[in-house]
């Protein structure tokens, strides 16, 4: 009993700190996934704007995806939204519940990443270099407009020949990473605010209904493990028995057979038990091949098999 | 049992993190290996489409062939498809269910390495490097250059050193493209990838789920099954082993006693345990005869009862080791002291 009860204390209190964990371990990936990726403009008009907005919001979509497949927690929800009534009833609430803790988990890693985008400034810069006024810019006024789109477009890529040692390119770097770290700061700060006040306000309304729903996903949570658990436990015992008795029955076989008055004689009382009445090399040849062409009928029901 | 219940719920409990602890070691392993590996393309006009794409396609190919080869539950899979039905009946929805899951941990790391492949973008600069529009980027005008001639300055765009098209094409606006598209690919290719991977796991709930259940308690049965089998059948040969050897040396002892006509040893109550461990052994020439015999001539696999008279069950030197099917042989045969 008291084991029962330890283990349950375990499973309770590590099944949210086991989601914290994983869900604090995607956002590190994700930063890390950042600093590894090798991002290269393509420094062409129409790609650039492609390929820097799809860096900005690709990436967060497989980061959510993931927090959804690594959660275990979704599997759960999912069973008890869809499972028949049956004898239990249907608490919507607790669904409700469960999928919103879920997704604000896994909504964490790809804020990261869309966080640190808009802080290192690369992928702004990549996809709106060339929707620049270039009036606004000394280097880009004597050009033709089709050669400003280009120019524009080789705004990000500091090593192209044309734009090495071009000013101009530097303050349209500057200007565009100034409104994309803004922009950045800003999303950090709105979120921080709304999480600030959700968690503040959250008392005010319905809290016995929320600490309901927080206990019941729990007990779903872990009913879910403790079944998982028990069936293991039972396929174990099952087992256990029908190897039991198919050495049983194996040994009445080979009594049948062989007229064998085994003299149950004076062997060891644990020794005889483990031998289970099998010694002899074509007595366990005989075994094995049973075994392999033969397997027992799952049902333990029986004493004896044949 | 209480002991064999710990580990059992431990191998229970830590089978699937233990296979999923393999499925990351070997995505880590197949990041290391591409990191590890030294691209080096052939800037050769047709080596560098078969190089860029072998690279991209065969080794994930042998890492998912790895994945299976490293999943212990192959055997058990190919064991059950394999059996005859006897008592037993086959259920297709589990086999089904454990090559699912075998089939899905084995993909992951070749997706990882086509994933890391295409983001990093070399195989698809080297084997693309010829298809470059060269009309969009650069000077397609360019005079008196053939289409093979083109197409042999283009193949040199991953090598930077040797590269001397700089008026056709710039090579860094080439490679920048290339590169563009493959992480474009790259990107693509795991969100796909996390898709199916989402649906297939939120789906599945939604339809069949008692049959996933069941599916799934079978599996896990035949799998434990499997190694309670094993490991009664290992109890079964310590025991046998050890009444064997037993009585190996009981009867070397009574043949030296009636070889000898000694008297019966007559072990005092004193000597206890030691003297009985010794089993009727207690010089040196008895104990090399013992090991001699016993490298010359193992006795048969056949535990006799204890209350059968002497003599019996000592194989003599040149007799061949037998299967007995009748547990009352008479050997006659007697160990002569030479």
């Amino acid at each position: 009993m008291d084991r029962f009860r330890m283990i349950f204390q375990y499973f309770q209190s590590n099944s949210e700190s086991v989601m914290n964990g994983i869900c604090g371990l995607l956002a590190l990936a994700s930063v890390k996934m950042y600093t590894c990726f090798d991002f290269s403009c393509p420094c062409l008009p129409q790609y650039n704007m492609v390929y820097g907005l799809g860096i900005m919001f690709i990436p967060p979509i497989i980061l959510f995806l993931c927090g959804l497949i690594l959660n275990r927690q979704s599997l759960v929800m999912l069973d008890e939204w869809r499972r028949p009534q049956g004898h239990r009833k249907k608490d919507l609430a607790v669904v409700r519940y469960m999928c919103s803790s879920i997704m604000q988990r896994a909504m964490v890693a790809p804020v990261v990443w869309i966080i640190v985008t808009l802080l290192d400034g690369k992928c702004l810069i990549c996809a709106f270099s060339g929707s620049m006024d270039p009036e606004k810019f000394a280097g880009f006024a004597n050009v033709t407009p089709a050669q400003v789109e280009q120019l524009l477009a080789k705004v990000p890529c500091k090593d192209d020949e044309l734009m090495r040692n071009n000013t101009s390119r530097k303050a349209v770097s500057r200007y565009l990473r100034c409104w994309s770290q803004a922009l950045g700061w800003s999303i950090l700060l709105i979120l921080i605010v709304a999480a600030f006040l959700a968690r503040w306000l959250r008392p005010c309304f319905n809290q016995a209904t929320l600490l309901q729903a927080r206990h019941w996903s729990n007990y779903i949570d872990i009913e879910q493990k403790i079944f998982e658990e028990t069936c293991c436990e039972h396929s174990r015992l099952f087992a256990h028995k029908c190897i039991l008795h198919f050495f049983e029955s194996m040994r009445q076989e080979i009594k049948l057979h062989n007229f064998n008055l085994p003299g149950e004689g004076e062997r060891d009382e644990g020794e005889e038990d483990l031998l289970r009445g099998i010694t002899d090399q074509d007595q366990v040849n005989k075994l094995l091949k049973t075994w392999y062409y033969d397997k027992p009928p799952l049902d333990v029901n029986q004493a004896t098999q044949r | 049992m209480d002991k064999f219940r710990m580990i059992f719920q431990f191998f229970q409990s830590n089978q699937e993190s233990f296979m999923n602890g393999i499925c990351g070691i070997m995505a880590l392993a197949s990041t290391q290996m591409y990191s590890a590996f030294d691209f080096n393309c052939p800037c050769l006009p047709h080596y560098n489409m078969a190089y860029g794409l072998g690279i991209l396609l065969v080794p994930p190919f042998i890492l998912f062939l790895l994945g299976f080869v490293l999943n212990n539950n192959i055997s058990m899979l190919a064991e059950e498809w394999r059996r005859p039905q006897g008592q037993r009946g086959k259920d297709p929805a589990v086999l089904r269910y454990m090559f699912c899951s075998m089939a899905q941990r084995a993909m992951i790391a070749p997706a990882v390495w086509v994933s890391v492949t295409l983001l990093d973008g070399k195989c698809i600069t080297c084997a693309f490097c010829t298809s470059v529009p060269v009309e969009t980027l650069g000077n397609a005008s360019h005079p008196l250059l053939s289409q093979g001639e083109i197409e042999r300055v283009l193949a040199r765009i991953p090598c930077k050193e040797i590269y001397n098209g700089q008026e056709l094409i710039a090579n860094e606006v080439a490679v920048r493209y290339l590169r563009c598209i493959s992480q474009a690919l790259g990107w693509c290719f795991v969100l796909l990838m996390t898709t199916l991977a989402f649906l297939v796991r939120s789906l599945r709930p939604c339809f069949s789920q008692a049959a996933f259940l069941k599916s799934r308690y079978w599996s896990h049965y035949i799998d434990i099954e499997r190694k309670l089998f094993d490991e009664t059948c290992a109890e079964h040969a310590r025991s046998f082993a050890k009444v064997c050897i037993q009585q190996f040396f009981e009867s070397m002892s009574t043949d030296l006693v009636a070889a000898h006509c000694h008297l019966p040893r007559k072990t005092s109550e004193d000597a206890g345990e030691a003297s009985k461990k010794l089993l009727g052994i207690t010089d040196q020439g008895t104990m090399n005869m013992a090991l001699k015999s016993w490298h010359r001539c193992k006795p048969p696999l056949h535990l006799h009862p204890p209350a059968l008279p002497s003599g019996n069950g000592w194989a003599g030197e040149g007799q061949p080791p037998v299967h007995p099917s009748t547990p009352r042989r008479e050997t006659a045969a007697y160990y002569s002291l030479v």
